[in-house]
């Protein structure tokens, strides 16, 4: 019985870090099923999205009294949920005008250039990123402003779950379920599937590539914020470089599920974030770290299109 | 003999005689001029040994701090634990021969385990290409970060000392030398020609019967191997190591350096790590003076702010770097065989 609870304790853990990953991991698919590049900035739109947060928090902290409440109760759940709602919203719009911004400026001008110019260009718009925050805001950690009140969530047993953990699996959920919809259901969504068919054809049939990739960049970079909203909730220390390391394990996570394919970034998140938590468990927590590069070498070797990718031939 | 060789032993005399004669003067008058003229060596190994790759070879490697950190800590777990040994065979740690021979010695043995990692890095590593090398590349360097810092042997997170040898203008500029002789043999030679068929087409190269990924292999790690030699030098002339001093950003200083002096000139990286080790320097002498109001200081002091700028610019405007010509192999070759 103790084993399973330890199983399940893991589990938990690492289904909420996974979440994490599975967020950012989506707008790094969603860019490369358009352009066909990584955005190396992506990680860095994630930090932003947690500094967003920590900005705006103070602004409406006198209407929503954050940090006021110490638990959860049955009367104050809405008017928590709706304030840090507030916050993370108003940080995904913020983070979706950058990353629209990214796009326009730096990467449009180079989109008929080798890719290896635009990776480049790429890791410049992320080193100025952090560095302008840095020397904005100071290369020291800060403190998110609490959003929710985090405890122990009463009634699971021997199961120790975080309001912060409940949260971060609940938005992601949310998150998903709207994504799929606009990917599904709506026309721009018709057009993010063309255009990553086959951007000409695509602009044949009257699609506006231009204003497709805007709106990706818009999308992935929202998700990211939400990301680094969720994320300062359950550790609220964030600092300027804290995007380097998520980032890049979300795109293994991109990766691993075949990038370009949008459930697959989702999936490959939470693998990347249960097989994170079972290195600490089995006590090599200095390696946590570690593995994602491990796994990206793996499937790199085995299976270069992931597990839900499809081939690409390469045409000469 | 030829030209190539007699340039490199006339080069290396150079280097030897200003050491002998100039050292001394330089290290005690100018001190910190010394320590950026050491600097400046350094990085022109670093920054033209991955030109090979990252230049000539068409690669995208992301981690070479990493393999200059293997090195750096190599060279300095040699010189701590057998120069006393070695030392004291030669006469002892105050003789000039004695400390050279330790110097040398550790030096080699930095660049042969740099150039075996480098080895087992690339052979997984270089069947992927562009973004995907840069970022597998990326996750090497942390990781050997990540393992010296939970070595203990090696000094974990705290500062390791280095004892026995300096490093010295000879021995950095011999290597510069080196280095860039043979890049430069290398490309220009029959064999060579395989690099840089590889950078411009990988298909063409491969329906050729160019074996494309033994070149991407041997170009990581002779490039690993003078990366190693650079850590060694750094060792020996910091005289103190941290895994601080070779993580992500150290890469990116010297993919700076390559993409500033243009990917595939062995003489425009040369021109820029010299420019490149002295700007930060510049910037932060003129932080100080009083033209710049104190608000602005942070924005000069910080190099990678710079950094990024130079590579977002350098992209949208002239993406073949200060000295680069991207069609100039193809260039050269058509004009060979017009002769």
């Amino acid at each position: 019985m103790d084993r399973l609870i330890e199983i399940l304790q893991q589990l938990v853990n690492g289904v909420s870090l996974g979440s994490i990953y599975a967020l950012i991991a989506l707008g790094y698919t969603m860019v490369y099923g358009v352009l066909r590049f990584i955005n190396f900035a992506h990680g860095d739109v994630y930090m932003l999205g947690a500094y967003a947060g920590y900005l705006l928090a103070p602004l409406f902290a006198h209407i929503f009294k954050f940090g006021e409440f110490d638990t959860f109760t049955p009367e104050n759940t809405l008017f928590i949920l709706s304030g840090a709602g507030l916050i993370m919203i108003l940080s995904m719009a913020i983070c979706a005008v950058i990353g629209v911004l990214i796009e326009r400026i730096a990467y449009r001008p180079l989109r008929e250039r080798p890719r290896l110019n635009v990776l480049i260009t790429a890791i410049g718009v992320s080193l100025f990123l952090q560095n302008m925050t840095q020397y904005r805001l100071g290369a020291n950690p800060k403190a998110f402003p609490q959003l929710i009140p985090v405890h122990v969530v009463e009634g699971l047993g021997n199961l120790t779950v975080l309001t912060s953990q409940l949260a971060i699996i609940i938005s992601t959920i949310i998150l998903l379920i709207v994504l799929r919809f606009i990917v599904m259901k709506t026309k721009i969504g018709l057009a993010m599937r063309a255009l990553s068919l086959n951007p000409t054809a695509c602009s044949i049939m009257g699609v506006n590539n231009d204003v497709v990739i805007s709106f990706t960049f818009a999308l992935g970079s929202a998700l990211a914020a939400a990301a680094g909203i969720l994320v300062s909730m359950d550790s609220p220390s964030i600092n300027p470089l804290m995007g380097n390391l998520p980032g890049i394990k979300a795109f293994v996570a991109a990766v691993l599920g075949g990038i370009g394919n949008i459930p697959g970034a989702a999936l490959g998140g939470l693998i990347i974030g249960i097989l994170e938590t079972l290195v600490i468990a089995i006590g090599f927590p200095q390696w946590r770290d570690g593995i994602a590069f491990a796994v990206l070498i793996v499937i790199l070797l085995f299976k270069p299109t992931g597990i839900l990718g499809r081939v690409e031939r390469e045409k000469v | 003999m030829s030209r190539g060789p007699l340039s490199l032993i006339l080069a290396l005399a150079v280097c030897l005689v200003v050491s002998l004669f100039g050292e001394n003067f330089i290290a005690s008058k100018f001190a910190y001029y010394y320590d950026i003229l050491i600097t400046i060596g350094i990085n022109i190994i670093l920054a033209t040994s991955l030109n090979l790759v990252n230049g000539y070879t068409g690669q995208f490697s992301l981690g070479h701090a990493g393999f200059m950190a293997i090195g750096a800590y190599a060279s300095a777990s040699w010189s701590n634990h057998l120069d006393p040994i070695i030392l004291g065979m030669l006469g002892g740690p105050g003789n000039p021969l004695a400390t050279n021979v330790g110097l040398f010695v550790s030096m080699f043995f930095a660049g042969i385990l740099a150039a075996i990692a480098g080895f087992g890095v690339g052979v997984p590593s270089l069947r992927l290409k562009g973004d995907y090398l840069a970022i597998v590349t990326l996750g090497f360097g942390e990781i050997i970060r990540v393992a010296i810092l939970n070595t203990d042997f090696l000094g974990a997170s705290r500062r390791l000392s280095v004892t026995g040898s300096y490093t010295t203008l000879f021995w950095t500029y011999g290597s510069v030398v080196l280095c860039i002789y043979v890049v430069l043999g290398l490309v220009h030679s029959t064999y060579g020609r395989g690099f840089v068929t590889v950078r411009d087409d990988e298909v063409a190269a491969d329906a050729m019967g160019i074996n494309t990924t033994k070149y991407k292999v041997l170009a990581f790690v002779i490039a690993s191997f003078f990366a190693g030699i650079a850590g060694a030098l750094y060792a020996h002339f910091k005289a103190f190591l941290t895994p601080e001093g070779f993580n992500f950003f150290r890469s990116v200083d010297v993919v700076v350096i390559v993409i500033l002096g243009g990917m595939g000139s062995t003489v425009g990286v040369t021109v820029a790590a010299v420019l490149l080790t002295i700007l930060p320097e510049a910037l932060r002498a003129l932080a100080h003076t009083q033209f710049v109001p104190p608000a602005y200081q942070g924005l000069l002091e910080n190099r990678l702010i710079l950094y990024s700028l130079l590579l977002i610019v350098l992209m949208l405007t002239r993406p073949q770097g200060l000295f680069g010509d991207r069609g100039a192999s193809r260039k050269r070759l058509s004009r060979s065989r017009g002769d």
